[in-house]
């Protein structure tokens, strides 16, 4: 073990020179004469930005389809997605407007909170049991009581619209890619790569194309809470049993029929879990959608974030929360609901919630109409926890101030710092090298010609500080999760008690949008890099934890009873047993902490980062499509070098334990 | 044997592998082993009568699933000729496929496939519905064929409230709602307790007695076949070794193969008077049926005394059966 293989050698010496590169380069390659590697030259720079923006431009101008333009057939998509969408928005949330603007009369009210309370509540009782019912009732009596029923409901009546899109869309793919084998071929490196670029490398275009406005966001919230549908669909569709499928073509089924009849509701379980997905990343998009228009709770989350009111925006972080809470528990009841027959009677009889539903409703408007409170919770009567949020900071930033400031300064100075450093000292002709080198030993020829090319993307494109930048933050951040991560992972698998607590912690980590993480930390730490990176850690420990857990604990029995049995200690099981054949394991989840990690630069842009995701949310703000997709870009590069090689070394090591041949 | 034939396959082959291009039929074994080639049915010919029970017998991965598949046209073979009431199924276009299995065939699976979301009276209905029928009109056929097979007042349930036999009897009531000419069982009741699986047994007996349907039933079990079959097809790796009636495998096996199955056969219940009459000879009594099984009248011979008649169906003597030799049948020594 502790002998150093030459391999390993060439490994620590071609370290050491990028380390004194990182270190010396600078005053060696300038005198030299050689300036132009440490820092590429604007003169090189390939303006694809620029044209980019200009085809942008021309299709939204000029571009035509013969019949129509291309901005009449984004106007149609628009117009296709805001009828349903302004149709909820205004049964929940804002009523029916006669006029425009300020003159704008309502003639009728939204559904009052009441009922829409007592609806939320019946589809409890309806998907599972009454506790449900109490669980989702309690979130919605939260919202309104703290005041932030109409952003709710203008986030729910994104949701409502998103999710039966995404649902759709992803079934159809889904079912197309399950019958025809040749689509599934094509379609299944798209979602791959979709998985692997972050969101913003696809906002900008969409802001570009539909403008700034709920529909935008609603595209952006579609594509990004689709893929799983998609995914989930085909596997349920060919794991439902084949004895149902011959019954289907025994009876005479036709195509339609099979599909319909038999396929989607034979699967319809394993499909429920896929509706849940998309909800899940809808929520998850809240907050980010509504930096290209979408309203609600996570406008008042971001205008809270960038005015620094912590209280507020700590209030809309919990109630997206909790709303996501409530409709994911929803989502799940009826995924394991199990069905009753029907009953008989009349309509009334057979459908006794709805009923109730109904009956409140009117009444709630009828009332409403004199007595205000029936109809829109009472402001008077709103309870805020801002104030304490407020003191709660204030508090501790008076009586913690200094030992705050001592860790925050601790990790600057010794840890991301030293980071930064080294990242940006590298000369850039010498980090594609390396990564091209990298590529070739992990993944041979292939792998090595993308890394040359896309590193090669990333420095003609001008972006190579903003990359760095991004590197050192996230890989700061992702070893950060690791070391936190990979331990309790393996805690949770050795241990049943331990197990069974972070399980809890990691579930619920998971049920939070992103954005959330970055509210308490800016109140303790203010802006900046350590911020973001406490948040990025944050959000992106779960899979460290998970794929760690999971690994170890199916590491197989067999395996442990040998080294028992040939007298290992505990400590030697685990570290001479487990954790080796662990290992593939382990990558897969460094490899989705990495994605993870990346994928929160846009929001942690907020705090002040310098870096690709600060680009994109610049572009963002001044609809430039050609910045913010080359920034995308950029980083969806980075994310794809950094999956296919830890990918790629994780099949060697699993070949290695002759676990896969 | 006088009756019509239903279904008729000639030198049927079913292959699996990818590596099947140029492959000239029928293809040698070696050949199909070189090219890592399953031959899953190779070379079957049969011919099922209209009405009687065929059953298909095999160990597990003889091909018996594979070959019930071919006949109900549920995957196409790599060879041969397929025949249902002389039409070449496989040269039949999708629409006229799809109207024979609507209203010609019905099939019942191993582990039942019924539709989970379903209640009992919506699972029995479905093909129905499939047809176009209403909702009414499909609903009072299946209620009927429910209170058939003896599931009356479980309509509204669902199948994870039944137990095993009861699915399966919502199983058969399924295949049985479109009043299926030719009726296909692949292993219906192996998934079922020995008790339970007797029982349905009786109840698919009782059934075809009413019904007089054309069935293909495939069992591994020999005791099974033996119980239930007009004839026998005994099945090994993916060809067809036999076909006979139980009698004619227990008095005359083919090969020791099948031997070995008959070996532990209660002989009494299979082989019939006809067997070990002796021709021509003259006996007392009204007449026994030819066709009569030697457990049934076995008493009967023994307490006589002296040797009892032997009739056909139309009462004509045929010969003698005496006590010694239906003895010999009881305590296994020849036939
Ligand atoms: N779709 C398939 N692809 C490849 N091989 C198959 C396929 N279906 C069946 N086989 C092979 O064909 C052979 C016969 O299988 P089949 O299912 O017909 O057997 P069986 O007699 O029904 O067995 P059992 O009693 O276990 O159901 C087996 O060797 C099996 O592995
Ligand atoms: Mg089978």
């Amino acid at each position: 073990m502790t002998r150093l293989t030459p391999n390993a050698l060439i490994w620590i010496g071609l370290f050491c020179l990028t380390w004194l590169f990182a270190q010396f380069g600078r005053d060696w390659f300038a005198a030299m004469g050689l300036g132009w590697a440490m820092d590429y030259p604007d003169a090189w720079v390939i303006p694809i930005k620029d044209s980019i923006s200009a085809a942008m431009k021309w299709l939204v101008e000029e571009a035509t389809f013969g019949v129509f333009t291309f901005t009449e057939f984004t106007r149609g998509i628009s117009w296709v997605i805001e009828q349903p969408y302004n149709l909820a928005r205004a049964l929940l949330a804002e009523g029916f407007m006669d006029g425009i603007g300020r003159r704008a009369e309502q003639i009728l009210p939204p559904f009052s909170w009441i009922a829409v309370t007592a609806g939320v509540v019946a589809l409890g009782h309806y998907a599972r049991d009454w506790l449900l019912a109490a669980i989702v009732g309690a979130a919605f009596l939260y919202l309104a009581i703290f005041g932030q029923w109409e952003s709710a409901m203008v986030t729910l009546a994104s949701v409502v619209i998103a999710v039966p899109i995404g649902v759709t869309g992803g079934l159809m793919l889904g079912i197309t890619a399950y019958r025809h084998a040749s689509f599934e071929r094509v379609l299944k490196p798209v979602l791959d790569l979709m998985q692997t670029i972050p969101i913003f490398a696809y906002l900008v275009p969409i802001l570009f194309m539909f403008g700034f406005g709920p529909v935008s966001a609603l595209v952006a919230t579609v594509i990004y809470a689709m893929p799983p549908m998609v995914r989930i669909t085909t596997m349920a569709l060919h794991a439902v049993d084949p004895e149902i499928k011959d019954f289907g073509k025994m009876s005479g089924c036709t195509r339609r029929q099979m599909t319909w009849r038999i396929l989607v509701p034979a699967a319809q379980r394993s499909l429920m879990v896929g509706v849940n997905q998309v909800i899940m990343l809808s929520l998850n998009m809240v907050i980010i959608a509504s930096m290209i228009g979408a309203g609600g709770l996570g406008f008042d989350v971001l205008s809270s974030l960038r005015r620094l009111d912590i209280g507020g925006g700590f209030e809309a972080g919990i109630a997206i929360v909790i709303l996501a809470v409530a409709i994911d528990r929803l989502s799940q009841a009826f995924a394991t609901r199990t069905t009753h027959p029907p009953r008989d009677g009349s309509w009334v009889k057979r459908h006794p919630r709805s009923t109730t539903v109904l009956v409140i409703l009117v009444l709630a408007f009828v009332i409403g109409q004199f007595i205000p409170g029936f109809q829109t919770y009472p402001e008077e009567a709103f309870l805020t926890t801002g104030d304490f949020w407020d003191n709660g900071v204030k508090y501790l930033n008076i009586n913690y101030y200094d030992a705050l400031e001592a860790v925050k300064i601790f990790f600057l100075s010794n840890f991301l710092l030293p980071i930064k450093r080294f990242f940006l000292g590298i000369p850039w002709p010498w980090a594609i090298l390396m990564v091209t080198v990298i590529g070739w030993q992990f993944g041979g020829w292939k792998l090595a010609l993308m890394n040359i090319l896309m590193a090669g993307f990333i420095v003609s494109t001008g972006m190579w500080e903003k990359a760095m930048i991004t590197v050192y933050l996230c890989g700061s951040s992702v070893v950060i999760a690791s070391v936190i991560g990979i331990p309790l992972g393996v805690l949770a698998a050795v241990n049943a008690r331990a197990g069974s607590v972070i399980g809890v912690l990691i579930d619920t980590l998971q049920t939070l949008p992103s954005f959330v993480y970055l509210i308490p930390v800016v109140m303790l730490f203010r802006i900046g890099d350590f911020t973001a990176m406490v948040a990025i850690v944050l959000y992106a420990v779960v899979p460290a934890v998970r794929y760690a857990a999971h690994g170890v604990r199916s590491v197989s029995p067999e395996m442990i009873e040998a080294g028992v049995v040939s007298g290992c200690t505990k400590r030697q099981l685990l570290t001479r047993i487990r954790l080796p054949l662990a290992l593939p394991e382990i990558l897969l989840g460094l490899n989705q902490t990495i994605m993870l990690a990346l994928s929160m630069l846009v929001i942690t842009a907020l705090v002040g980062t310098r870096d690709l995701g600060q680009e994109v949310y610049i572009a963002l703000t001044k609809a430039d499509t050609g910045r913010g997709l080359v920034a995308g870009f950029a980083i969806a590069f980075i994310a794809i070098i950094a999956d296919r090689v830890i990918s790629a070394s994780a099949q060697k090591a699993r070949i290695r334990y002759g676990l896969e041949a | 044997m006088t009756k019509p034939t239903k279904l008729v396959c000639n030198a049927l082959w079913k292959i699996y592998g990818s590596n099947t291009g140029g492959l000239s039929f029928p293809p040698a074994q070696e050949d199909l082993d070189r090219r890592g080639l399953i031959g899953a049915v190779q070379q079957v010919s049969l011919g099922i009568h209209e009405g009687e029970i065929f059953v298909i017998m095999g160990l597990s991965g003889s091909g018996k699933s594979t070959l019930v598949r071919l006949l109900s046209g549920l995957i196409e073979p790599s060879s041969g000729e397929l025949l249902f009431d002389g039409q070449d199924m496989l040269k039949m276009s999708e629409r006229d496929l799809i109207e024979i299995r609507r209203h010609k065939m019905g099939m019942v699976f191993q582990h039942f496939a019924l539709l989970p979301h379903l209640t009992v009276l919506q699972n029995v209905a479905f093909p129905l519905t499939i047809q176009g029928q209403s909702k009414g009109q499909a609903e009072t056929r299946a209620q009927e064929v429910i209170e058939l097979v003896g599931l009356k007042g479980r309509e509204g349930y669902f199948p994870r409230e039944l137990s095993g036999g009861q699915q399966q009897r919502v199983g058969i009531a399924r295949s049985l709602a479109v009043e299926p000419e030719l009726w296909f069982l692949d292993e219906p009741f192996s998934a079922l307790d020995p008790l339970i699986r007797r029982e349905m047994q009786d109840e698919f007996l009782r059934l075809q007695a009413m019904l007089k349907k054309t069935i293909v039933f495939i069992t591994h079990d020999f005791d099974e076949a033996i119980r239930l079959a007009d004839r026998i097809a005994i099945m090994k790796d993916g060809a067809v070794i036999q076909v006979a009636t139980p009698e004619e495998l227990v008095l005359s096996p083919a090969t020791e193969y099948v031997e070995e199955f008959t070996r532990h056969v209660p002989r009494d219940k299979v082989l019939s008077v006809g067997a070990v009459m002796v021709k021509g000879a003259s006996g007392t009594g009204d007449g026994i049926s030819v066709h009569a099984k030697i457990a049934e009248v076995a008493s009967l011979v023994v307490e006589a005394g002296t040797p009892l008649k032997v009739v056909d169906d139309n009462g004509q003597t045929l010969g003698a059966v005496d006590a010694q030799s239906v003895i010999n049948v009881l305590i296994g020594k020849g036939g």
